[in-house]
């Protein structure tokens, strides 16, 4: 932080973080956001596994645990996973590419609160009446009949949520394309910049069919609509499908960032550039392809018939092999270079083991025969957790510690941050694991308990242990957060000392406008380039000018709240009991009192010129005669 | 047609732009008269009660995407330099379009 | 370049609508909006397709028995003619001919007025003559989910020209609201283009039988 931002008092900080635009400052907000509902997803893992610990526990009653398992799913996925791969995505990759914003900061934190608020509205479910509890999935015929308004707060809480990331999927998507730094082709892009280019693309085309499956469940639970309703001539078949061509492109969303942050630590620590650049872009684009092809292959069951099931069944076996080519990429990239274990580099290479596993058991999946046993067990549930946790979640602690010095200027302490590795390792295959053979011997998912001697004990039990264990781990992980803010050691540039991309090149955390001058990009990996001729600075692409930054605004937020507020509105209108529609006219004020917030809100952005204002070439210099990074 | 040439206050370039944007726009209107003649024949071969709904269907789809693809580029100027990325990704979203209106044809079943 | 310097006809530049790296940005962005508009008008497609004619009893009317031509062809014919008169709008900002450019977006929002009115009439009939209502069958339910999100967007685009109009009234053309107005009119082509999908296949594919 700059030398002028400490001398602030707590109101002018916060303040600060409510107002900016800054994509480096949404990039703290969405990982404090994310790593809270992180904490809070976990509980509930936590209380899962506590209740599945022995057969016929009573520690919470079958209702709560349908509410658990639903929040646990709907948590970590739309509200941890999600956001912090935002938050990596924020802080990187307009740094990666040389340029000073997004292409639209407004949108950008306009984006995070909304995302922010659709988040509390969901988790409000817990104090207003209980949580949903129709799964993550939310199927239709289940949830349309769930009293209370459970389900309502997953449907407009999410809708919120979905607003903002579809939003700040088109706001990657036009950065990566208008404001990549001269010199910086589409194929001298880093690989996290690609990634974050595909998963954009497939945000902008699969939350736009969840946005409307939600509008038609609220459509149908609330104002009386019958496009599930089979009496009124609907059809619950229709859900799952809208549900699904979301649901699927959703995981290749969480997924394939991830994967670029293990590209970036694998070239990183390695010492030696990303083996087949180009096949693992063109991989990256063929699994975004793909991934909206495959969709129906959470539905075998439902009664396709065998040709679509075949189809869906060869299609997802298909996008196997670009993944196996990542894989083999990045063992070859390793193969004769430099490797030094760091925590990133650590997790790294368990990655690696640990999602193929996760993998393999996809395309045991696929298989839609054996699909037929294995739906709706516990085989399902190792298998997504293995690709997940091994993959995604190991991804976001790698890069929390590879990032953190990026992002805030110090660096996590290393031995701990090996302890967290090796207790997290440990527990996460300790519980999935076991969960396979679980779902071979017969145990269904979604289950709040299980009788007795059927075999089932003892796999449960170390399950849950391997919960505990996950829970230290991240306890410590707290632990080593705090001791790196109090210490506030601060470093340089390039912490890792290997740094290859041009993010390494400038101080850590930036200057608030990123680039004092717009660097000339040579070719892949410009920093290593700039590095192996001697260089301590990047190649300025521009003389020394004036610099355009965008104006901080409080409108973002009150967008936002205005849409929070109107949700509730729209769902207490509907009088449950009476099956009655616009019932409630106090509801109805409070519906239209939101919207108004909103879209006078909106007025007022469009109503006032914002042109930002302009930092001149004469303060970059007194910067940079302080001794200031450029 | 892409009138992407340099600013310039040469009068003989004005001339020059306003002729090619008063070509482009009888063009536009060409394409407009286009789409009224589609649109007409659509109801005609609906109101007549001669055809079969096996020939009606698939003729009057054929002719919104006709009338859709001379909107898309002469409309919304698809056509011209500099739309390469919006054409990228109209073409994804048509496939994902497609994929879908498919698939709730197909398998989804009574 | 500064957005809001003084232009003449002959300064102009000939595609004012990307000249700066913001018009850039909000072209690109605004396109790749309009492949997820895409997506989402396909889904209510389908869906309607899908519940097309499922009543829950013989005593709901179907799609052959609801629509009429004359209605469709009216409302059809005044929102292609709206596209056609944005694009006048267009062809006059190029000119730097900001008065003609208002006139003819003027003369859009009135047809897109028009569709409107009519479409609320032509629901309010369906109401009142068919028992056809939102909440009757999930073919209505598909139904007016479909044309009312489309009506939402016309809405909305009207609107949205409306308030630039009223905005910029006064301050003649310039590069920080040339931009503004080019993707206001092609959201309005866009949901022509929607149009053109909906007449034939809820309308003329209903009365098809």
């Amino acid at each position: 932080m700059s030398s002028y931002a400490q001398k602030q008092g707590v109101g002018a900080f916060l303040w600060d973080y409510l107002t900016t635009v800054d994509h480096k400052k949404i990039a703290h907000l969405y990982f404090i956001a994310g790593a809270l509902f992180f904490v809070i997803g976990g509980l509930e893992a936590m209380m899962i596994r506590i209740q599945l610990m022995e057969p016929n526990n009573d520690f919470v009653s079958a209702g709560l645990f349908n509410e658990i398992i639903t929040m646990h799913g709907t948590t970590m996925i739309f509200l941890a996973a999600t956001p912090l791969l935002f938050a990596f995505m924020n802080a990187i990759v307009p740094l990666q590419i040389g340029a000073r914003d997004v292409a639209f900061p407004f949108v950008n934190s306009l984006g995070f609160w909304l995302f922010l608020f659709g988040g509390i509205f969901l988790n409000l479910s817990w104090f207003l009446g209980g949580a949903p509890d129709a799964g993550w999935t939310s199927y239709a015929s289940l949830s349309l009949e769930s009293p209370g308004h459970g389900i309502d707060f997953y449907t407009l809480g999410l809708q919120i949520s979905g607003f903002g990331t579809l939003m700040s999927g088109i706001n990657f998507l036009v950065t990566i394309i208008n404001m990549r730094a001269p010199g910086m082709t589409f194929m001298r892009m880093p690989l996290f910049t690609w990634t974050t280019f595909v998963a954009s693309t497939l945000i902008v085309f699969a939350f736009t069919p969840l946005a409307v499956g939600l509008f038609f469940l609220t459509f149908d639970r609330l104002f009386g609509a019958n496009f599930f309703d089979v009496a009124g001539g609907g059809n619950t078949i229709i859900y799952e499908h809208i549900f699904w061509i979301f649901g699927h492109p959703e995981v290749y969303i969480l997924v394939l960032p991830a994967f670029g942050i293990f590209s970036e630590i694998f070239s990183t620590f390695s010492r030696k550039r990303l083996f087949g650049y180009s096949s693992m872009v063109f991989a990256t684009v063929l699994i975004g392809f793909f991934g909206f092809m495959v969709w129906a292959h959470h539905m075998f069951t439902t009664g396709l018939g065998p040709i679509a099931n075949a189809i869906f069944a060869v299609a997802t076996m298909a996008i196997a092999v670009p993944t196996g080519i990542k894989i083999f990429n990045w063992l070859f990239t390793m193969w004769g270079g430099s490797v030094t274990f760091t925590t990133p580099m650590l997790y790294a290479v368990a990655f690696i083991p640990s999602f193929v596993m996760g993998g393999v058991t996809g395309v045991m999946q696929a298989a839609a025969p054996l699909d037929y046993q294995l739906h709706d067990s516990y085989f399902i549930v190792a298998h997504f957790h293995y690709v997940i946790v091994g993959g995604v979640v190991l991804a976001l602690l790698a890069g929390t510690h590879f990032y953190w010095p990026k992002m805030f200027g110090t660096m996590l302490n290393e031995k701990l941050g090996k302890v967290t590795f090796w207790l997290f390792l440990i527990g996460f295959h300790l519980t999935f694991f076991i969960q396979h053979f679980l779902g071979l011997m017969g145990m269904p998912r979604r289950v709040f308990t299980f009788l007795p001697n059927q075999g089932w004990e003892a796999a449960n039990l170390i399950s849950t242990i391997g919960a505990f264990l996950m829970a230290v781990a991240v306890i410590i992980l707290v632990i080593n957060v705090i001791v790196t803010v109090v210490k506030n050691e601060r470093v340089g540039n390039d912490p890792w000392e290997d740094g290859r991309t041009l993010e390494w090149a400038i101080a850590s955390p930036p200057p608030y406008y990123n680039f004092k001058q717009t660097p000339l990009v040579r070719g892949l990996d410009p920093y290593w380039i700039e590095k192996m001729e001697g260089k301590k600075n990047l190649t300025p692409a521009e003389p020394l000018g004036d610099i355009h930054m965008p104006n901080s605004s409080f409108t973002p937020f009150m967008i936002s709240l205005g849409l929070f507020i109107a949700a509730f509105g729209a769902m207490y209108q509907y009088d449950m009991k009476n099956d009655d529609v616009f019932a409630n006219p106090a509801a109805i004020a409070v519906f239209i009192i939101g919207l108004a917030i909103t879209f006078g809100s909106m007025m007022f952005r469009s109503a006032k010129d914002d042109h930002g204002y302009h930092i001149h070439k004469e303060e970059l210099i007194d910067d940079l005669d302080k001794g200031g990074k450029a | 047609m892409s009138n992407e040439h340099l600013n310039s206050v040469n009068p003989n370039d004005i001339k020059y732009r306003r002729k090619k944007n008063a070509e482009e726009m009888k063009h536009q209107v060409i394409t407009f008269a286009l789409m009224i003649f589609l649109t007409l024949i659509a109801f005609v071969a609906v109101g007549y009660d001669g055809f079969s709904s096996w020939f009606t269907v698939p003729f009057i789809l054929l002719l919104a995407a006709i009338q859709v693809a001379y909107q898309l580029y002469y409309f919304m100027h698809m056509s011209h330099k500099g739309h390469e990325m919006p054409a990228i990704f109209m073409f994804s979203g048509v496939f994902v379009a497609i994929i879908t209106v498919i698939a709730f044809m197909t398998i989804i079943w009574w | 370049m500064h957005a809001e310097e003084k232009w003449t006809a002959e300064t102009w530049p000939a595609s004012p609508e990307r000249q700066t790296l913001e018009a850039k940005n909000k072209f690109t962005g605004f396109w790749i909006f309009l492949g997820g508009e895409t997506v989402l008008f396909a889904t209510l497609f389908a869906t309607y397709l899908a519940l097309k004619d499922k009543v829950p009893s013989s005593d709901h009317m179907l799609a052959k028995d609801i629509f009429e031509m004359p209605l469709v062809f009216a409302t059809t014919m005044i929102l292609l003619t709206s596209s056609l008169t944005s694009v006048y709008a267009m062809y006059h900002m190029k000119n730097f001919q900001f008065k003609k450019m208002m006139l003819w977006l003027g003369i859009t929002v009135v047809l897109g007025a028009s569709f409107l009115a009519l479409e609320i009439y032509e629901f309010n009939h369906y109401v009142h003559e068919f028992h056809h209502t939102f909440t009757s069958s999930a073919f209505a339910s598909a139904f007016y989910t479909l044309t009312g999100f489309h009506g939402a967007h016309v809405a909305f685009g009207l609107c949205w020209i409306l308030t630039l109009m009223i905005r910029n009234g006064k301050r003649g053309l310039d590069l920080y609201n040339a931009p503004k107005f080019y993707l206001a009119s092609l959201y309005w082509h866009f949901i022509d283009v929607v149009w053109v999908f909906i007449f034939t296949v809820v309308y003329l594919m209903g009365m098809v039988g």
